[in-house]
């Protein structure tokens, strides 16, 4: 049985992609055939964030209006065996994803045996955002600890709870997880930033991890490769045990308290 | 701000004020009366349908609102009877829910 799986938040640049990359990447890791689908048609950036940017040739609308074949625009993932991404359209034409061909599309992956469909929503709570949490089984929402994401993500779950497939069907409800992202303990510790227990508190949904503000997120867009993959980085642990706790096993929160430097650290910098 | 914490750069705690803004406007925006609004101009539609049936109004003596007070919420529906023999008539109908915000 298929499971899809949305990223979604509502707000833009919280880490919508990075996440949906990281998490997919996880998934095949531990060795389930995986699917990421990007639904921000008109400003694909998936690619570029999984680095198969060069290797699109067909894309998620061409698929939908039956230009090609869904197996013709899956890119197979360089660093997962069983990881495929199904890239946006490049195209201007807002209404080029319908809720039948998103259906279809997702149908047909389920017949060819995909465990996991990550779909990756676009910012905002038009079509593309809808579209994408319409056919989910489970939401991650990611929420950056500052008002107007802790906000937005509230008005997303607000979306979840009445339009996706489940809520119109009366089936049991898309169950929700909360990812608090770009967290920086420090600011925290220091007052000037809301905890994970607070944004957890705000939009009362369980928490799925919290991961740390980190400057390898740019080094990972940089070369393509999802944070998950970047060896002893944080996010990358992070990002690990999500996806742990994820497939139901316990994993403590790591990267979520303070440290003060140490004297040696502090006279010779380092980070 | 006093002397000490310019010298020592005494940072300000704002993520309290963020939390208790976001505590506010989330529970407002999850109240029946932030989301329920949007069936007002229906129900005002509606009963000025019903009313001229029975008795000629003017569709603008007809007024209907949605109002919390404290934790109650009040659906207030105000008609104006047309004159008769130049005494007014006046019916004021104030339904109260009594339903926790």
């Amino acid at each position: 049985m298929t499971r899809v799986v949305v990223i979604t938040s509502g707000k833009g640049g919280v880490g919508k992609t990075t996440t949906s990359a990281a998490f997919a990447s996880g998934l095949a890791l531990r060795g389930f055939k995986t699917c990421v689908i990007d639904f921000d048609v008109g400003l694909r950036n998936l690619d570029l964030i999984m680095g198969c940017e060069r290797r699109v040739v067909y894309d998620f609308v061409n698929v939908i209006n039956g230009e090609a074949k869904l197996t013709q625009a899956l890119i197979k993932d360089k660093h997962c065996e069983n990881l495929f991404v199904l890239p946006a359209s490049q195209t201007r034409d807002k209404d080029a994803l319908t809720e039948e061909g998103v259906e279809a599309v997702i149908k047909e992956l389920e017949h060819m045996g995909f465990d996991y469909v990550v779909c990756d929503s676009p910012a905002g709570i038009e079509r593309g955002a809808v579209l994408a949490l319409t056919f989910a089984d489970e939401a991650i929402v990611t929420t950056n600890p500052e008002v107007s994401s802790v906000r937005d993500s509230d008005r997303i779950l607000g979306i979840l709870q009445s339009k996706s497939r489940r809520a119109a069907e009366g089936r049991e409800p898309v169950k929700e997880h909360l990812l608090v992202t770009r967290y920086s303990p420090k600011r925290v510790d220091d007052g000037e930033m809301l905890s994970y227990k607070d944004v957890q508190e705000l939009l009362r949904v369980p928490l799925i991890g919290v991961i740390p503000e980190s400057e390898s997120v740019l080094h990972a867009s940089n070369q393509g490769t999802p944070a998950i993959h970047l060896k002893g980085a944080d996010v990358a642990d992070a990002y690990t045990d999500v996806v742990a706790r994820f497939l139901g096993e316990e994993r403590p929160l790591r990267y979520v308290n303070y440290e003060k430097p140490g004297l040696i650290k502090r006279l010779f910098g380092g980070k | 701000m006093s002397l000490l914490s310019l010298l020592f750069g005494e940072k300000k705690k704002t993520a309290a004020i963020a939390k208790e803004r976001l505590q506010l406007i989330i529970a407002r925006e999850h109240s029946s009366t932030y989301r329920g609004a949007d069936f007002l101009p229906d129900l005002q539609r509606e009963l000025i349908a019903v009313i001229s049936k029975y008795v000629a109004v003017n569709p603008d003596d007809i007024k209907v609102q949605l109002e919390q007070q404290d934790n109650y919420e009040v659906l207030e529906v105000n008609i104006v009877l047309p004159e008769q023999n130049a005494a007014t008539l006046r019916e004021r109908t104030a339904a109260h829910l009594s339903r926790q915000p």
